[in-house]
């Protein structure tokens, strides 16, 4: 006997809903990040999967623990107030990181230094 | 009825997520540059963390989405770390 | 006195709330590690002299919130129809923005939305020529992506912390 036979039937497919969205749009991110052609693109792929991807599968996660009343859903919020806060710092610094790099090897596909940067 | 279709989408969310971490791992392979597989090791977090939780919804455990939540807080210091070092070539100066 | 001791009262209580929720537990000892860790951790960033926020629009500040949700909607979706557009040239690059924006919390919470914000990315910012650089995935025309970081976010930032 399964725990999630006890959800009634709405519930079940709004759960299975919100999953297959969630899990489609990490896929699409993941899918960018193979599929985009330089560094500058492929850094706006994966914020797919941070932003709806994991909305939509904590939002299951939700529904799925409120409906049956089985348990606190309060590390379901916690994931998603870290991940909104820590998000932006990493992809920041990463293309910051990348912008670095690049302008020291004179690349020319990059805005250069102007003074007082 | 309903049950065998969330039991479905359950799993082929799961492998949608397996598909999506094996992107990202091929990138990383991949390259080109450092930034490259930084950002592919990210997003491996993320979509990990994500799957975690669809483990948690089956399993109906709190311990999955723990797991989660640690590897998400992970994850960040690692690459915050990671994209320092690129930087200037140290982790703390 | 008080102020030495809460220099943020907020910051303290956020840390209790989230020690609390990682505890799962009311238990007292509980309460008085996550009271003393709060109010030791918000003394340790009270060390780093930040520059004081103050709101002076809560209204604004709810408006921002809505309108940036309905912007991470509508942009996941454009950008994963790109993604899934094959072979499709795509013209992406960066874009300098002239900021009227000063305050550092706006301009923190500014890098935070154009960030989280699926297409476009921060990337770095003159603080003396107070000019903003982004990339923008697709990249059509730069002065419609000025116009709709000025009118879309500026304008509110400006309104919420200034």
């Amino acid at each position: 006997m399964n725990h999630l036979d006890a959800l009634p039937p709405w519930a079940a497919i709004l759960v299975a809903i919100f999953v297959l969205l969630g899990a489609l749009f990490a896929f699409i991110g993941s899918l960018g990040l193979l599929r985009l052609k330089n560094f500058y693109q492929r850094v706006h792929a994966p914020t797919l999967g941070t932003t709806l991807g994991t909305f939509f599968m904590l939002a299951a996660s939700i529904t799925c623990s409120t409906v049956l009343h089985a348990r606190p859903i309060y590390y379901e919020i916690l994931i998603g107030v870290f991940l909104t806060l820590t998000t932006p710092i990493t992809l920041m610094l990463l293309v910051r990181a990348a912008l670095y790099r690049d302008r020291e090897e004179g690349s020319l596909d990059v805005p250069h230094n102007r003074p007082g940067e | 009825m309903s049950h065998d279709l969330l039991e479905a989408v359950i799993i082929l969310a799961q492998l949608l997520l397996l598909l999506a971490m094996s992107f990202s791992i091929i990138r990383m392979l991949r390259g080109p540059r450092a930034q490259d597989r930084v950002l592919a090791l990210d997003a491996l977090y993320v979509n990990a963390m994500i799957l975690l939780l669809t483990i948690g919804i089956r399993s109906n455990s709190l311990l999955y989405v723990e797991a989660g939540l640690i590897i998400g807080l992970l994850g960040f210091a690692g690459t915050v770390a990671l994209s320092k070092f690129l930087m200037r070539g140290q982790v703390i100066e | 006195m008080i102020r030495r001791w809460f220099p943020h009262p907020l910051l303290s209580a956020l840390l209790l709330l989230i020690w609390l929720l990682l505890k799962q537990s009311l238990a007292p000892g509980t309460i008085l590690l996550g009271a003393l860790l709060g109010i030791a951790l918000a003394r340790m960033y009270d060390l780093l002299r930040p520059p004081r926020a103050r709101v002076h629009n809560f209204h604004l500040l709810g408006v921002l919130f809505v309108r940036v949700t309905l912007d991470i909607f509508r942009s996941n979706l454009a950008v994963a129809r790109i993604i899934l557009a094959r072979n499709r040239s795509l013209n992406s690059g960066f874009v300098a923005i002239p900021l009227d924006l000063t305050d550092r919390h706006g301009l923190a919470v500014l890098a935070c939305i154009i960030t989280s914000t699926p297409g476009t990315i921060w990337v770095s910012y003159d603080s003396s020529a107070n000019i903003l650089l982004i990339h923008v995935l697709d990249l059509a025309d730069e002065q419609v992506w000025i116009d709709t970081i000025k009118q879309r976010y500026e304008r509110l930032l400006l309104g919420i912390f200034q």
